[in-house]
């Protein structure tokens, strides 16, 4: 029988496979570094300095994709550069999201004082300007790994917090919950078990954008020195790097960049991929 | 006289009306139940009629202690559950189950129809009380892996009826459960509630705004209008002789299958 | 006596796929008549209607058939002439009076806004008829009722609006999807009657779209029966209460609740009736050979 709504069946394939393919990749680069990076990332040899990748005239073998304008092999800066990009995006997601969505559930559905204490909260944790918030963050903690992710974390929270608030408390008004209420499950359990697999897919969702918005902050973060100290390299660092010597060694600048965009894209495809696959209200 | 399962002494309930909160201060108060009294009989059907705003489905709410009144007194089996606490009333919400309106909001999107009918009991899909729940609503076991995006109105509606008598409730409160269907599965879903109330000793209230179902159904019909009963009384003398006029106007507003009567 | 809707052979089905929603759907509608369409959910009633408004879902696709309105096919006809036939001639009575308001206009302007923008009316002509449809339909102080949002008025009244909305513009045909679903008992014999009486004042054809016969015994003039897709009976309302002619219709017939009548039982549709009927179903496909 003809239902009003029509389910457009979606290819969920492609996009769930092409996105974790890549990030599978960049995942074992950072895992594996030492094993495959053909060259040591920091080890500089001016007389190698600004070699075209292997495909144009005038390079070198053994040096893929090239070198900058101190000799260090592009292919493995990148490589190595992959372990920052995954340990961001890892750390400062995974924690924005607990924080920010533990906090929007409770908010959401247990409403009265929680939730006013948790909207006043985040109303004014957003007043403050988020750039200027990390900048500030970081002179005072030292440049490092650690206060990037912090900073991220401090700054994104209340993304989360507001969104899934919101599912929240959508999902509350439904007659399931009340269903609960009368079979006498504890509030908690009810918002354990019922409302929080209903409220995954936003969950799920933000959280893979927000993986690949970690990626770009770090990049971002490096690209004015605020980021890691200066020896490990990083994407945004090498792009910093790479703009100044753009009409020369291009490279240097595009293929982190490359490596950057596909990183975030695939961040946000996955996130769409795995809703396809796994949510049951799709199939 | 069967002994009463559920007793209503001048049931009150005032909401306050947001729509007219002043700047400053509190909200005034809007009575939405305007003290109700009547008794449910031990395994009898009651017919709660009433038209959008009269307090039909509040009252419903408040019978499950979904709402707390604010005034008047609620008895269940001899004990006055009016202001107990979520934590007391716990161990009574086995034997007070409700079935919801729309199926479609009433069933957890993202459950099975098993886990659903499951939940409630602390059980797993696979309890063999899921199974027989699902018998006795004419569902077969295979729909116990369905989600309920894949299965009809009429069958959701079975569903919300098996997860309400797999407790083994004394009391069922049906609110508006056939509002949405059409009339071969309304048949259905009627059919299968009057062999349930025989088989399984069942009490149930049966919230419309359709009397046209309550007939066939319900022993004794209470007709609501603005918050208040304007009528209790046997389905029969309701029918054949309504004393109150907005009962008469209810029965006049059915549409009979009668083309000599034009509108 | 000429219809001002004829409907001929029309079919179709969910695209890419083979399975046909609508199953060479015929019937007519004289000027100023009333054809009920009944059938339960899926059947395929509200679908006939969208096809004629020409809002069919992108989803289903017409294979076959002819959709004449006044004589003029609407599937022959290019989008621009489909879409200024059918904004001239036609009109809607949605079923949800709720979602089919826009919460954030004022109802003055949503009555007057079709006059307007689609018939090329000017303002003070539109805001006269809306004032006098607005009182057509016994709504009490027109001029204030226009200027309020569609969230100060009751289910019932939102409704009325609709139904002087799609008036207004004295279409000959009006499509009506379950008007009256959404609405309390009382309402909705209030609102059947004020349908009623403002098709018979203004002599539209209405295309009465329900799963409730008893609606269709007060309003309509002839009915149609659906079942997945195809028309089982077409037939004057008094013929198919007193004897309907296919058994599917007879059950649907048994299976509606008679509250005059204490002894009636309610009998879904027999598991036999629905074989029978999907039979029917089955050979009509099978010889079914779409023309050009």
């Amino acid at each position: 029988m003809l239902d009003g709504r029509m389910a457009t069946r979606r290819r969920a394939g492609a996009r769930l496979w092409l996105s974790a393919a890549w990030l599978l990749v960049v995942a074992l680069a950072a895992l594996l570094a030492p094993l495959i990076a053909p060259h040591d990332p920091l080890a500089q040899d001016l007389l190698l300095g600004r070699l075209p990748p292997v495909f144009i005239a005038g390079s070198e073998p053994g040096y893929l994709l090239g070198t900058d304008s101190l000799g260090r092999d592009v292919l493995s800066r990148m490589i190595y550069g992959a372990r920052v990009a995954l340990v961001v995006a890892l750390a400062a997601g995974v924690a924005t999201c607990l924080i920010g969505s533990a906090l929007g559930l409770a908010a959401g559905f247990y409403r009265g004082w929680t939730d006013r204490i948790v909207g006043r909260l985040v109303d004014i944790w957003m007043a403050f300007p988020p750039v200027l918030f990390a900048i500030l963050l970081i002179a005072v903690l030292g440049a490092s790994l650690s206060s990037v992710v912090l900073a991220i974390i401090v700054i994104d929270w209340t993304r989360f917090c507001r969104v899934v608030r919101a599912e929240t408390l959508n999902q509350s008004q439904m007659d399931y919950v009340n269903s609960a209420r009368v079979a006498g499950f504890t509030r908690l359990r009810t918002l354990l078990t019922e409302i929080l697999p209903n409220v995954m897919p936003v969950i799920v969702a933000l959280l893979t954008l927000e993986m690949g918005i970690a990626v770009i902050v770090e990049a971002i973060l490096s690209f004015v020195n605020l980021s890691v100290s200066t020896d490990a390299p990083t994407w945004g660092g090498m792009i910093a790097e790479g703009r100044i010597a753009i009409y020369q060694s291009w490279w240097v600048l595009a293929f982190p960049l490359v490596a950057l965009f596909l990183t975030v894209l695939s961040f946000a495809q996955l996130g769409e991929g795995l809703r396809d696959r796994f949510d049951p209200v799709l199939r | 006289m069967a002994e009463a399962i559920f007793s209503i002494e001048d049931l009150q309930i005032e909401v306050p009306d947001m729509a007219r909160k002043p700047l400053f201060g509190p909200a005034p108060r809007r009575e939405i139940l305007k003290g109700l009294s009547f008794e449910i009989a031990r395994g009898s059907v009651l017919g709660i009629v009433g038209g959008s705003g009269s307090g039909k489905t509040t009252l419903g709410r408040a019978l499950l202690r979904l709402m707390e009144p604010t005034g008047g007194r609620i008895v269940f089996d001899g004990q006055d559950i009016t202001h107990l606490s979520d934590e007391r009333l716990r161990p009574l919400r086995r034997r007070i189950q409700m079935i919801f309106q729309d199926p479609m909001s009433s069933l957890n999107p993202r459950l099975t129809v098993g886990r659903i009918v499951a939940a409630p009991l602390g059980a797993r899909s696979s309890d063999p009380r899921i199974a027989e729940a699902l018998d006795q609503v004419g569902l077969s076991r295979a729909f116990a892996g369905r989600y309920p995006h894949e299965i009809s109105g009429g069958q959701r509606q079975r569903v919300g009826i098996a997860r309400a008598i797999a407790m083994r409730p004394d009391f069922i409160l049906a609110d508006e459960i056939v509002s949405g269907l059409d009339v071969s599965s309304q048949a259905q879903v009627l059919n299968l509630l009057e062999r349930l109330v025989a088989e399984l000793g069942l009490t149930l209230a049966f919230i419309s705004h359709d009397l046209s179902v309550i007939r066939r159904l319900c022993g004794r019909v209470i007709v609501m209008q603005a918050g208040a009963i304007v009528e209790d009384a046997p389905t029969a003398t309701l029918f054949d002789s309504p004393a109150h006029p907005y009962t008469r106007e209810l029965l006049d507003a059915i549409p009979t299958p009668d083309p000599s009567v034009r509108w | 006596m000429s219809a001002f809707l004829e409907i001929r052979d029309l079919s179709a089905r969910l695209r890419g796929t083979r399975e046909r929603v609508l199953r060479s759907v015929s019937l007519q509608v004289p000027p100023g008549t009333v054809r009920g369409l009944v059938g339960e959910s899926g059947a395929g009633k509200s679908m006939i209607g969208k096809a004629v408004l020409g809002v069919l879902p992108r989803a289903v696709e017409i294979v076959e058939g002819e959709i004449l309105l006044e004589g003029d096919d609407l599937l022959k006809a290019s989008p621009a002439t489909r879409r200024r036939l059918i904004g001239a001639k036609t009109a809607l009575v949605p079923q949800d009076p709720l979602t089919a308001l826009n919460p954030s206009r004022r109802i003055g302007r949503q009555v007057t806004d079709r006059l307007v923008d689609i018939l090329g009316w000017d303002k003070a002509r539109a805001t006269t008829r809306a004032l006098e449809m607005l009182a057509e339909v016994r709504i009490q102080e027109p001029e204030r009722v226009m200027r309020l949002y569609p969230h100060e008025l009751s289910g019932g009244m939102r409704q009325r609006v609709l139904i002087a909305a799609a008036f207004a513009a004295e279409p000959k045909l009006i499509v009506a999807d379950e008007p009256t679903t959404a609405l309390d008992v009382t309402v909705q014999k209030q609102t059947l009657r004020l349908i009623s009486e403002l098709q018979a004042r203004h002599g539209t054809a209405l295309l009465f779209v329900t799963h409730d016969l008893g609606v269709v015994a007060k309003i309509c003039d002839r009915l149609s029966v659906l079942y997945a897709g195809k028309v089982v009976e077409d037939t004057s309302v008094e013929k198919f209460f007193a004897t309907p002619a296919h058994p599917y219709s007879a059950a649907l017939l048994a299976a509606t609740p008679r509250h005059t009548d204490p002894t009636s039982s309610l009998r879904p549709v027999p598991a036999a009736v629905l074989d029978a009927v999907g039979d029917e179903i089955a050979a009509a496909d099978a010889a079914w050979r779409p023309h050009g």
